[in-house]
């Protein structure tokens, strides 16, 4: 094989230099270069084998995974498309009904002959209760993740690990009865505790009765964000270059001063993501904060009152005695909580895209 | 700001397994040594000890005696935090901190010991840039992220953030092999300097390299896959490549085994 084309390149040079009678055993050596390659490669159909270049096939495997990924993709969109369509219709008619102003009333009798509701008490409650819910679940998230990822012996971390996963897995109607009949009494004691020693912070103050209250909710309502939040913020800590775990500590960090180098912000986009899946499901979450809160229609930062609403614990509520209007205006409820989703994903995306020259050269 | 290093009957263990033993061997300051053998012979794990990196993986641990102008560095009451900050590590991969820019890279180290003042960061970073040998490319674009740079220039800058918190030895792990000839040269180049202020430690896996830049070499090796490796010579680099006194490592210099 070696030999072969550096025999025809001098046949070939042979050729320039004198005539055409020279064409032929040029030739002749030029398909003795062949005749190796076509017997490495039986029919000339192997790869990189000689002859022409197959054409590319116009209907294969290619094209029609191509084909069922667009038509997934396209189904998203058209099921966005046709649900917004409905809410937008179902919506329209009940707010035009409306005798009061959507945004600033506090209340909601949409089955009235002079149907009033206003959605500005709902969406306050929604987000006060899912804030605070986050507020307590990020820090005991990130604290279990860190220790099963870095601290904990490994065994141990996957056996709780488990254990957090599970916790995901219990249906919210559980959380939400259990929030209600045992959570609820020792809640009420210590709101009474706060009430009597920091009653003079707003958040703390009033007359009570305490118990079915946002502190309640929210408090159920971080029990059940946290294992999501754990559960992810964990896998972004595993991932965690170990290369940069040393770096760390061969600067003479500490285990502590380790994981606030290269761990945590190297999970920082994660985390970010995690704590907008635990927000996601906390905005609306429905059953346990209809079981849990003590369903009012005001707008107050008092914590620990009876008292507190969210849109979707309203529907659930409302729904089964609405009249025609009343389904329209809970549906137009339901639209608020998706524009106050929307609003918090961007948000995050915003968050995460401004620093992307760190976290793509990272990736 | 360079300290003598000595080792004592040290052995250290992944585990169950014994990865070197009864190392024996006293690094003068201000000189570079190499550390050659062939893969998985302990010259890493021995480095490694040195800085006490080895005990960071679960069930590693070292005996006998390291110390450090006569201070013991496994002694009981001694700041683990400590001996890494005065035995400074640069490692095989060039492993700036992805979420930092060159800049936060560089003074990462003087920040975890509590420095927080800007001007004193500032003038730090300069200093460790400049003896990186990188302040010239880097010094337009500080804020930019750190693994943005070539992977030459990631290994000087991981040089300058080891060299910044002014650590009295310098432990190179292969710092050459990802990288190509001309990084390399500059990285070489930047030892001949650097070993006027620090006690450098070099693992390498390429003997030319050994032979240019260490003033003394540890040739290690093992009898068979499962041993613990073993301290064969320690002698002058000059020496160890012209006329070793141990059989075994003329072999290994002259490509016979390894």
């Amino acid at each position: 094989m070696g030999e072969t084309p550096h025999r025809s390149a001098d046949a070939g040079t042979g050729g320039t230099r004198v005539t055409q009678s020279h064409e032929r055993p040029a030739g002749a050596s030029a398909r003795m270069a062949e005749a190796p390659v076509s017997t490495r490669s039986p029919g000339g159909t192997g790869l990189g084998g000689g002859g022409a270049l197959p054409r590319s096939r116009k209907f294969g495997a290619e094209r029609a995974f191509r084909g069922l990924t667009l038509a997934a993709g396209t189904t998203v969109l058209v099921i966005i498309a046709a649900i917004a369509i409905f809410l937008i219709a179902k919506a329209v008619p009940a707010l035009r009904a409306n005798t009061e102003n959507f945004w600033s009333y506090e209340g909601w009798f949409p089955n009235d002959p002079q149907p009033k509701f206003g959605i500005g008490a709902l969406a306050f409650g929604t987000v006060l209760s899912s804030a605070l819910a986050l507020l307590m679940a990020v820090p005991v998230a990130l604290g279990i993740a860190l220790y099963l990822s870095h601290y904990a012996p490994r065994r141990l971390g996957t056996a709780l690990g488990f254990l957090v996963d599970l916790l995901a897995a219990v249906p919210s109607v559980v959380f939400g009865l259990w929030g209600r009949d045992i959570f609820s009494s020792p809640v009420r004691d210590f709101s009474v505790w706060l009430n009597h020693h920091f009653g003079w912070i707003p958040l703390f103050g009033g007359e009570g009765p305490f118990g079915a209250s946002v502190m309640l909710g929210a408090l159920v309502l971080a029990i059940m964000v946290l294992p999501i939040i754990t559960s992810l913020s964990r896998e972004v800590f595993l991932q965690t270059p170990t290369a940069n775990e040393e770096a760390a500590l061969a600067l003479g960090a500490t285990r502590w001063e380790m994981l606030r180098t290269a761990v945590l912000p190297y999970g920082r986009p994660g985390i970010i993501a995690a704590t907008m899946l635990g927000l996601g499901r906390a905005l609306g979450e429905t059953i346990a904060l209809a079981l849990t809160l003590g369903i009012t229609f005001g707008i107050s930062f008092n914590l620990i009152q009876n008292g507190g609403n969210t849109i979707a614990a309203n529907i659930a509520n409302a729904f089964g005695e609405a009249n025609e209007t009343g389904r329209g205006a809970l549906i137009a409820s339901g639209l608020v909580l998706f524009a106050i989703t929307l609003i918090v994903n961007i948000t995050a995306r915003a968050i995460i895209y401004r620093r992307r020259e760190f976290t793509e050269s990272a990736a | 700001m360079a300290k003598r290093v000595s080792a004592t009957n040290v052995t250290a263990y992944y585990g169950g397994f014994k990865a070197i033993e009864n190392i024996n061997l006293t690094v003068e300051p201000k000189t570079v040594t190499a550390l050659i053998g062939p893969s998985g012979c302990g010259k890493s794990t021995f480095l490694r000890s040195i800085n006490r990196m080895h005990e960071v993986l679960p069930g590693a641990r070292v005996e006998g005696s390291l110390t450090i102008d006569d201070q013991d560095i496994y002694d009981r009451d001694v700041d683990v935090t400590a001996v890494r900050r005065t035995i400074g590590m640069v490692f095989q991969r060039p492993n700036p901190f992805p979420t930092m820019s060159i800049f936060e890279n560089v003074v990462a180290g003087l920040k975890l010991n509590g420095v927080r003042k800007k001007s004193i960061l500032e003038d730090a970073a300069e200093k460790a840039l400049r003896a990186a040998n990188l302040w010239g490319e880097v010094k337009d674009r500080l804020g930019k992220p750190g693994a943005g740079l070539s992977g030459g220039q990631q290994q000087r800058l991981c040089i300058a953030r080891t060299i910044a918190v002014e650590p009295q030895v310098v432990l190179m792990d292969e710092p050459c092999s990802a990288l190509d000839p001309i990084s390399t040269l500059a990285i070489e180049d930047l030892m001949f300097q650097l070993k006027d202020k620090f006690t450098i430690i070099i693992v390498t896996h390429n003997m030319q390299q050994a032979a240019r830049v260490s003033d003394r070499t540890a040739f290690f090796s093992i009898e068979k896959t499962g041993d613990p490796g073993r301290l064969i010579e320690y002698d002058n680099t000059q020496k160890i490549f012209s006329n070793p006194s141990v059989k075994k490592t003329e072999d290994y210099i002259t490509g016979r085994f390894g």
